[in-house]
């Protein structure tokens, strides 16, 4: 599973990125979670807030930093969805 | 937390929630109307009688003041911090980006200096908001009348003025704020500076919206609301204190028309240089108004001590190094001192005028 965390590496941006590992180290889920800074791969998602959080291709939520139980069941769904 | 598509079913039937959420609000509403009606005269019995302080000494005067002013500043930032967030949850950044797609500049500024007060977003966003606006052929002074008057005119600066100064204060700030933002922004459209944009820039593709844009239902919004609150209140509760604190003290111990001087409406310079200080400053208008208060008291003019403030909040140098990325410094500069001019224009005359 590739997990990306857009942001240009503000405090909402780790925040999100921490929570994003801690759900996934708490599923024992396999995947990666990188941060995206470059601005031109950014916009290529189609946000214009960030924090953004990418699953497996997939923009999940922009501009905030979602609970951790969304991003549970988006990691579950998208564990189920292979 | 409910999952979207649970809301989404109770929304058909009851737009409102529970009939309870209205009740908790109205509730919740009359106690912070009573607690805040109470506030003066048990500040006071608090000070004076449980205390037993002396309210002509310094000690007195300074503890008065400080037992008044920290809950009602607290208070008023929850309910306005509280209500803002309800009116944010109408607008959003996408919402802001197709209304002002293609506008002309003149009514474009001014819708656009308008939406910058009311659409959320954080200042992280920037640069995204920024390419995001000019890749759908928002004109580059619009984009600048949002992008100044967001950060200029925010809800913990005017409640502390308000708290503070009083309602025509803070109208007057929330007026030249806006006007600042317009006219600066109309400036920089028409000096023509697109080419001041890095030119990177204009080969960003954004892609698709891949998030639907969601409908947001009461309980949603005042949920939003709340979150805000404990956001906002949560990072800033204790730079207020200790603004008031240092308020306090100043109230207290300094002697009057002591800043008459060096803040003065006589001192002409103290304007311009107000402005230069606040750049390098980052906005937390939340320790820095008390402070203020306490030395317009003292004599120093309310022209200077705002034109400080908007500097500090509207040019702020991490704003700047943001937008390094995305502008040449030529265009930088020129944004600089377009908004300095106009803020210190602000400040000559609000000493003038009030």
């Amino acid at each position: 599973m590739n997990i990306k965390i857009l942001g240009s590496g503000c405090a909402n941006c780790r925040k999100l990125e921490a929570l994003a590992k801690e759900v996934v180290s708490e599923l024992g889920v396999e995947a990666q979670v990188e941060e995206v800074k470059d601005f031109k791969a950014i916009m290529s998602y189609g946000i214009m807030t960030t924090p953004g959080l990418v699953i497996d291709g997939m923009v999940k939520s922009a501009g905030r930093i979602p609970s951790k139980a969304e991003i549970t069941s988006w990691i579950t769904t998208a564990l189920s969805g292979r | 937390m409910a999952i979207r598509e649970t809301n989404t079913l109770q929304t058909i039937e009851k737009p409102w929630g529970s009939g309870w959420l209205a009740a908790r609000l109205a509730i919740a509403g009359a106690i912070w109307a009573a607690v805040y009606y109470y506030l003066q005269p048990a500040s006071e019995w608090v000070a004076y009688t449980l205390l037993r302080l002396d309210p002509a000494s310094h000690l007195g005067s300074a503890v008065g003041f400080f037992l008044y002013d920290v809950p009602k500043i607290l208070l008023l930032l929850t309910l306005i911090v509280f209500v803002v967030g309800i009116v944010r949850s109408f607008f959003t950044p996408q919402r802001a980006r197709r209304a002002l797609g293609g506008k002309h500049e003149g009514v474009g500024n001014v819708l656009a200096a308008g939406l910058g007060i009311v659409t959320p977003f954080c200042s992280c966003s920037a640069v995204p908001l920024f390419l995001g606006f000019v890749e759908s052929g928002v004109p580059l002074g619009v984009t600048f009348s949002f992008l100044i008057s967001a950060p200029m005119v925010n809800e913990v600066a005017l409640t502390l003025l308000f708290g503070m100064f009083g309602w025509r204060v803070a109208g007057l700030y929330v007026g030249t704020g806006l006007a600042i933002a317009i006219l600066a922004g109309w400036v920089i459209g028409r000096l023509r500076l697109e080419r001041g944009v890095a030119d990177w820039v204009y080969d960003v593709r954004m892609g698709e919206a891949q998030l639907p844009e969601e409908r947001q239902t009461w309980p949603d919004r005042v949920a939003y609301a709340q979150q805000a609150v404990r956001d906002i209140v949560g990072r800033v509760w204790l730079y207020v204190i200790a603004g008031i604190a240092v308020g306090a003290a100043i109230h207290g111990y300094v002697p009057q028309d002591f800043m008459a001087a060096l803040m003065g409406k006589q001192a002409w310079w103290s304007v311009p240089a107000a402005v230069i200080v606040g750049i390098p400053m980052y906005s937390n208008a939340a320790g820095i108004i008390p402070v203020v208060q306490a030395l317009i008291e003292k004599g120093a003019s309310l022209g200077t001590v705002l034109a400080f403030m908007m500097s500090v909040i509207a040019l702020s140098l991490p704003e700047v190094i943001i937008l390094r990325r995305v502008l040449k410094w030529r265009l930088i500069a020129v944004f600089l001192g377009v908004v300095g001019i106009g803020i210190v224009s602000v400040g000559y005359l609000f000493n003038a005028v009030l």
